[in-house]
């Protein structure tokens, strides 16, 4: 076994992917596996016993939503009831930020690699404040869901098949070079999101107040991109996944009570070990007793060399992430430490147009001890409060030396 | 009196860095002794002799840092190991601001152009990041000892296959046009260019030929065992081709302590072929015939100053010095030398053994004449304090001479003891005042025995050292230490005052070398090498953070990696890592 090569292998077919965001469709109809009574998540497998709050908040706000139960404790007993499925969004082709809850009737984003030809998906994203993705389920949360759903996804569908694709590539190049790091910060991307989108929404043909529900969502979310972005980096991993002998991480992903990874070389096979509590900045009156564990999808952006691996492209941002601009500089070439490539088609200005750090080789994160960096938002623990910070995180080490020992056994077997 | 520990799992530090806390928790209120180590079993065990020994200490690892502190009241232990992270933080905070890359390979990212690695780290992990450094297209002075011989041949051959230089491993010094690296001494450039399988035999002829008034073009180290059946002169024949087509070289010097004949003659064969003179110095072993255009030298300070002959410079006659001759005790009579500079211990040998007879060593010329037990001196002795039994898990004695000036205490208290030989080594990377530190252990050392004994030494250094060779000669004639001119003259000053005649004809009992036919030179250096030689190196420095501040000095772009330990902690996953060829 080569691992050499099967890495090259991998690095250039993360390097050659060419996400595309070619329209929106129903979970149901479009993620391959969904069912009515399957319920996607974020992070490695969890059953409803072990569900962190947030994730349990989301999971009822879901099946009020599609009308499986009429109230908290219906939904409760029901998700209780071993009657429901639970499974990673990972393993249907989708990513989710936060609890990442999916059910079928939720409208998504679908991202194609244009040079591998696979798909991946995505929710929409509420933007801030008290949303289904922190664990919040009220009446006004699953109202403004709906609103998105039925009103604002299917214009944004109609407006990116009228322009017959959105170059997911090209955008996230350009918003590195306006201060994004594509995880934390999407402001710059939502606006070229918005900018790419408005006159084709203009000329589709929707009624006004349609058109003007959809640049509202576009003009209030400054996270109106994150979604794509991360279905953008899934369908670059998935293509990278599954080369025998490679050790290049293809996702990193947190439920809120374990970390996991997959690796490219290893198959379906998750390494988990517990999911630590970020460090960062807390909104006012919030602070790290109240944290949930990390959780979410979004760390599929650091594992395609966006976010905190991007982290020198984003000064704005530093001050989550613990200091000057100079420490984001840091960041970033810190996470080359543990990367076997740089992507030429995501440069940073800061760093002289250096490529991000990109493919994580557990090898060397066991080898330096360097873990991956994560930026992300920070839960509070108790469903339903939302979003109380905003942070970095470090993963735990153990899953990365547990796919090393994995890799070993290969080796010698 | 209180002995406290504290252990710091997983935390790295190079030793120099870690000698700077111990100084610091040493000069705390009421702290006795101090010791701050990386937790290896060699470490701990010295940590115990120094009476620092702490029930806690059996759950240090070797990537585990330790500190101990012995005070008059463990109150004040406690509260000086309360200052122990703010000293190791005041370390890094000294330490460039910037990103400070962590892998041989981004550091030559964060320096473009770089060419050459210094490695210093702890023997077990110096293989491997050389290896890193070949693979990245850069030259290796690898300084870290303690490195297989089977991983020097292999570093060696893959370094020849890509036309680079491994200087090392255990290289203690080289100058590569101009800058000196690791141990390195102040030297005006000029036209001797040397070739040395040791790294205080460089330093002393390269010294010797600046205090003549000539300069040195390169000095390059190989290690010292370049010259084993082994190894096969890899990186010397490598050294000495690149010498031979170098512009500014006149004349070459090779040195080494006597090499595997075999070798030799494969080495002066080449030697031969140059159009160059070459001075070969084997430290006693004299070949036997006639060898056009080879000068053969058995001390270093013979072949340095037959180089300077060779460009055609006069060379005034300098007698050595003639202390008066004391009255000695009856029964004292024996030279005990106390030397941090291996080559220097085996020079000594070369001059005392056909001068007083038998002189027991730690690197004897001969295997009749080791010292059964390195820590205890019988009659004439002469010591390396820089060999492995007494570094393994400490600093060198250049650069702390605490090993030498116990060992000085103590044979200062044997009657029959009548003379101390010493060395004393310049130059940047060593102890900031190597003769103030001498000085006073010898005066401590007279005070203590209450009987006269002479002190006789010699510095290796220049005046363009960080420590002025002017300035510590002078100290050490105030506490009244004999200074010769070289080593060799040191040697020669402690026979004759121990009696010794005319020394007899030259030693027989020295291995021969045959005379190889020349081999007619058509192989030119590779370009890396010639690259190399041809201006100020870049640098990516792997180790000692005081070589990377000593080349800043010097003016050298050098970029420096916060090296530590691979899987810390873990040598099972260190293995399987190996296996995965990470």
């Amino acid at each position: 076994m080569d691992i050499e090569a099967a890495n090259e292998v991998v690095v250039q077919r993360i390097l050659e992917a060419h996400p595309v965001l070619v329209g929106v469709g129903r979970a149901l109809d479009v993620i391959p596996g969904m069912r009515r009574d399957l319920i996607l998540h974020a992070g490695p497998p969890v059953e409803w016993a072990r569900m962190c709050g947030p994730l349990r908040g989301a999971v009822i706000g879901a099946l009020l939503y599609e009308g499986l139960a009429r109230d908290e404790h219906e939904a409760v007993e029901l998700a209780s009831s071993g009657t429901l499925r639970f499974e990673p969004c990972h393993h249907h082709g989708a990513v989710g930020p936060m609890a990442g809850v999916t059910s079928a009737s939720m409208p998504v984003y679908i991202v194609e690699n244009r040079t591998h030809g696979n798909r991946a998906y995505s929710n929409f994203n509420e933007g801030y404040g008290r949303v289904l993705r922190y664990g919040a389920y009220g009446p006004e949360v699953l109202e403004r869901l709906r609103w998105i759903n039925e009103t604002v996804a299917p214009a944004i569908g109609r407006a990116l098949e009228r322009m017959g694709g959105l170059d997911l590539k090209a955008t996230i190049a350009r918003q590195l070079t306006m201060g994004d790091e594509g995880h934390n910060r999407n402001v710059a991307g939502s606006s070229l999101f918005a900018r790419q989108l408005a006159p084709h929404l203009a000329e589709c043909g929707l009624p006004s107040e349609v058109l003007a529900a959809a640049l509202r969502y576009l003009a209030d979310n400054d996270l109106a991109i994150l979604n794509p972005v991360m279905a953008a980096c899934k369908a670059t991993m998935d293509a990278a996944h599954g080369v025998p002998g490679s050790t290049v991480v293809t996702c990193m992903a947190r439920n809120g009570v374990e970390f996991g990874i997959r690796v490219s070389g290893l198959g379906d096979r998750w390494f988990t070990a517990p999911a630590p509590v970020p460090k960062g900045l807390y909104f006012p009156g919030f602070n790290e007793e109240e944290a949930n564990p990390d959780i979410g999808d979004s760390t599929i952006t650091e594992t395609a060399g966006l976010g905190a691996f991007a982290m020198a492209a984003a000064p704005a941002i530093v001050k989550f992430v613990g200091g000057t601009p100079q420490d984001a500089v840091a960041a970033t070439l810190e996470m080359y430490e543990i990367t076997l490539a740089e992507n030429p088609a995501f440069a940073i200005p800061q760093l002289d147009f250096r490529g991000t750090p990109t493919a994580i080789d557990v090898r060397k994160v066991v080898r330096t001890g360097i873990t991956p960096r994560v930026n992300t938002g920070i839960a509070h623990r108790e469903p339903g409060v939302g979003q109380i910070g905003a942070g970095l995180v470090r993963p735990p080490l153990e899953p990365f030396q547990q796919a090393v020992r994995a890799l070993a056994e290969l080796v010698s077997g | 009196m209180a002995v406290v520990a504290r252990i710091r799992k997983g935390a790295y530090h190079d030793s120099v860095a870690l000698l700077q806390v111990q100084r610091a928790l040493r000069e705390l209120p009421g702290v006795e002794e101090a010791g701050v180590v990386m937790g290896t079993p060699a470490n701990l065990a010295l940590l115990r002799e120094a009476g620092l020994d702490a029930p806690d200490l059996q759950h240090a690892g070797a990537d585990d840092l330790v500190a101990v502190v012995r005070a008059r009241t463990e109150p004040e232990a406690v509260r000086a190991l309360e200052r122990l992270d703010e000293l190791l933080a005041h370390r890094a905070g000294t330490q460039q601001a910037d990103y400070r890359p962590r892998s041989v390979r981004t550091a030559v990212r964060a320096l473009p152009g770089a060419n050459l690695a210094v490695v210093s780290v702890p023997g077990r992990f110096a293989a491997g990041v050389a290896e890193e450094a070949l693979r990245e297209g850069l030259h290796v002075f690898l300084f870290s000892d303690n490195v297989a011989v089977a991983e020097e041949v292999r570093l060696k051959r893959l370094a020849t296959e890509r036309g680079l230089l491994v200087m090392g491993p255990d290289c203690g010094t080289a100058v590569v046009a101009g800058t000196g690296l690791g141990f390195a001494n102040g030297l005006r450039r000029g036209p001797v260019g040397i070739v040395a399988a040791s790294g205080t035999g460089l330093q002393e002829v390269a010294c010797l030929v600046h205090r003549l008034g000539v300069g040195v073009s390169h000095a390059l180290g190989t290690g010292s065992r370049d010259l084993s059946e082994e190894v096969g002169g890899a990186t010397f024949i490598t050294a000495l081709l690149a010498l031979a087509e170098d512009p500014l070289t006149e004349v070459i010097v090779l040195l080494s302590k006597p090499p595997s004949p075999q070798v030799a003659t494969r080495v002066l064969r080449v030697a031969r072929g140059c159009s160059k003179p070459v001075v070969v110095s084997f430290l006693g072993a004299q070949p036997a015939g006639a060898w056009e255009g080879l000068h053969f030298a058995t001390t270093l300070e013979e072949a340095a100053y037959l180089a300077v002959r060779l460009l055609g410079r006069e060379i005034p006659e300098r007698a050595d010095p003639t202390p008066e001759p004391l009255a000695w005790a009856p029964g004292q009579r024996w030279v005990r030398g106390l030397f941090a500079g291996g080559t220097l211990c085996v020079e000594a040998q070369v001059i005392l053994r056909p001068r007083l007879g038998r002189v027991w060593s730690n690197v004897p010329l001969t295997e009749q004449a080791r010292l059964p037990d390195p820590l205890v001196s019988r009659e004439h002795t002469v010591v390396d304090l820089g060999s492995d039994e007494f570094t393994v898990g400490r600093l060198h004695p250049m650069l702390d001479p605490s090993v030498r000036n116990l060992r000085l205490l103590h044979e200062a208290q044997d009657p029959e003891v009548a003379v101390i030989l010493a060395d004393v080594v310049l130059g940047y990377g060593a102890h900031p005042d190597p003769a103030g530190e001498l000085a006073r252990a010898w005066e401590d050392a007279l005070r203590r025995s209450g009987r006269k004994l002479v002190c006789v030494t010699s510095v290796c250094g220049t005046e363009l050292d960080p420590q002025p060779y002017p300035e510590q000669v002078r100290r050490l004639r105030e506490a009244g230490i004999v200074v010769a001119p070289s080593n060799a003259a040191a040697a020669r000053v402690a026979a004759a005052l121990c009696g010794a005649q005319a020394p007899s004809a030259f030693p027989q009992w020295l291995p021969a070398v045959e005379v190889p036919e020349p081999v007619p030179i058509h192989r030119p250096s590779s370009e890396p090498v010639r690259r190399l030689l041809s201006g100020t190196p870049r640098v990516v420095n792997v180790g000692l953070e005081s070589f990377a501040q000593s080349l800043q000095a010097q003016g050298v772009p050098v970029v420096s990696v916060d090296w530590r330990p691979p899987a810390p902690g873990d040598p099972e996953l260190l293995d399987l890592l190996a296996r995965l060829g990470g």
